[in-house]
């Protein structure tokens, strides 16, 4: 009795979870004639909405916007990441909690009050509808969060084996570069796509720094495609809507193990 | 920018041996290239947006602006709109919150148990994590939608003014809960299973153990993922922002909505200021409530 309410609780949370999903793929695999029926199953299935999809929102222009400025900011994120987590995680600095401190902070505080002084001061430097503009502030806004994670794996690895090579007379960044960092490579795949992940997604400061339809990156294009909304637009749109999730889900998928043990243990330490 | 969940449990754990001078000395090249760009685009911008938020800062007038003093604020109270999306911003965010919590506490402790579909669940419940805010906005719009949508009857649901934000509030707790249902799920396995096999050898049932063990166990877990939550929620803009852009009617109207359109659709960049000023107040209030908790639970 009580088995059965348990899988009838997760039979609801899993229809709960997934129909929206099945909904839109369903969506984005309908001919013309189903989208105005609203089946859930495609009894048709086509592919053309994809391509519908990429030549009506221009979603080719704005995918490689996104790939650039999620590319660019995840090589600044971990250049300028590895140096200073090493540092925070192995000196005792007062540096480290007003780091960690940052770290809370730039996760609480409204964007609205940050954004527009950013919008005053990268006009100033011509940066305002600019993809290295945009680039810099998704970097900044990522750094905290690649530190912290950063920072516990590298305090995962032994400090033997840089003792080792100081011992040898190697200096510190040759320690950090030749020693740490192999040691940390799957820590920086992780935090790499976790920071490539959320500079895809980002919406706020695209919306408000980038305006010139050359430079839209691809959540802004959907967004704008959702205004257009129409009958024969429906199909179009779940396919870009499914296009734009695909690298996403798949760097997720690559670290999604490795995120939710790093959770598990930080649960088990804190 | 992301959300994070490890966060929430704490500082990374890690303790050094006592350093010496020379390597304290050390540390500063290598954070340096870190830090200055963060206080230069993150740190220095939110003090100066604080400030904005006092001053008479308009679109196309640059940083030159007059100090003003609570001329904003004083305007925001007088002003019905700020009120409702105040008040919205609230039930929204508390709903969301509340509901994520006892969806996700539920989602979680099924997690927790061995049954067949649980795989499903627990790769279901991490997809809306990887997801855009906007391409879940326009998932839940084509779902919705009165005329082709997937629920019958021709309801509008995110256009007529009853329903519109019971709408937005079950989207956003399908966009947040699974975060919270990991984090709880998480948290329950680290509680002692001894505890439990101890407590039915006593004879306690299934909802004397929750009450008793599960909960007590989940405690700081809790604490933390409600604040936070609460705290995203407050913040949150995108999503909704797709979904109803504050509509119908301003139903929908969350802070960072209206903050949104004062600033960049009437260019007051000092009353957009003056509301995020108001959110500050209000997320630190929680946060103050989030560290007691944590002293509490930590003493």
């Amino acid at each position: 009795m009580r088995r059965a309410l348990q899988y009838l609780a997760l039979a609801c949370y899993v229809a709960f979870l997934g129909f929206p999903l099945l909904w839109l793929l369903g969506t984005a695999l309908k001919d013309r004639g189903e989208l105005a029926t609203g089946g859930l199953v495609p009894l048709s299935p086509t592919f053309e909405n994809f391509g519908d999809a990429v030549r009506r929102a221009d979603l080719v222009t704005a995918a490689g916007n996104s790939l650039v400025v999620a590319l660019g900011t995840t090589a600044l994120v971990l250049v300028l990441a590895l140096p200073a987590a090493y540092a925070l995680a192995r000196f005792r600095t007062r540096l480290k909690v007003a780091a960690n401190a940052w770290v809370l902070v730039s996760q609480v505080f409204p964007v609205i009050l940050v954004v527009l002084p950013l919008f005053l001061i990268l006009r100033q430097f011509r940066l305002v509808d600019s993809l290295v503009g945009l680039t810099l502030v998704h970097a900044v806004y990522a750094l905290p969060f690649a530190l912290w994670m950063l920072q516990g794996y590298i305090s995962a690895i032994p400090r033997d084996v840089e003792e080792a090579g100081v011992v040898d007379g190697a200096g510190r960044v040759r320690v950090l570069v030749s020693i740490v960092a192999p040691l940390l490579a799957p820590g920086l795949v992780a935090t790499a796509m976790f920071t490539m992940i959320s500079s895809w997604n980002e919406f706020f400061f695209a919306l408000v720094l980038i305006q010139d339809p050359a430079k839209v990156t691809l959540p802004l294009t959907l967004a704008r495609f959702v205004g257009a909304e129409g009958q024969v637009q429906l199909g179009a749109l779940a396919a870009g809507a499914l296009l734009a999730t695909v690298p996403s889900l798949l760097f997720f998928a690559a670290i999604q193990r490795r995120l939710v043990s790093g959770l598990l243990s930080g649960a088990v330490k804190g | 920018m992301t959300r994070a969940v490890e966060r929430v449990t704490g500082a990374p754990p890690d303790r050094p041996p006592p350093p010496t001078r020379r390597r304290r000395a050390d540390a500063w090249p290598l954070v340096l290239p870190a830090l200055l760009p963060v206080a230069l685009f993150s740190v220095y911008p939110l003090v100066q947006g604080m400030y904005l938020g006092f001053t008479d800062a308009r679109a196309g007038r640059g940083v030159v602006t007059r100090f003003t003093g609570f001329d904003n604020f004083a305007r925001l109270l007088s002003d019905e709109l700020f009120w409702s999306s105040f008040r919205i911003g609230i039930v929204w965010a508390v709903s969301v919150t509340v509901l994520q919590f006892v969806a996700g506490l539920g989602l979680a402790l099924l997690l927790d148990a061995p049954l067949r579909l649980r795989w499903l669940a627990r790769t279901l419940a991490l997809v809306p994590w990887a997801m855009p805010p906007v391409i879940i906005a326009i998932m839940w719009r084509l779902l919705l939608n009165p005329n082709h949508g997937a629920l019958p009857g021709g309801v509008n649901w995110l256009g007529e003014f009853s329903t519109a934000l019971p709408a937005v509030i079950v989207i956003g707790v399908w966009a947040g809960m699974p975060q919270t249902t990991i984090t709880l799920l998480a948290g329950l396995q680290t509680i002692d299973r001894s505890l439990h096999e101890a407590a039915a050898v006593d004879g306690a049932g299934a909802w004397l153990r929750f009450r008793h063990v599960t909960l007590p166990g989940l405690r700081p877990v809790i604490i933390a993922i409600t604040t936070l939550d609460l705290i995203w929620n407050l913040n949150s803009f995108a999503l909704v922002y797709v979904l109803t852009a504050g509509g119908p009617g301003g139903q929908t109207m969350l802070p960072m909505l209206f903050a949104y359109n004062a600033a960049f659709r009437y260019g007051e960049f000092g009353y957009a200021s003056a509301m995020g000023d108001v959110l500050v107040v209000l997320v630190v209030g929680f946060l103050l409530f989030y560290l007691r908790g944590q002293l509490r639970s930590a003493s």
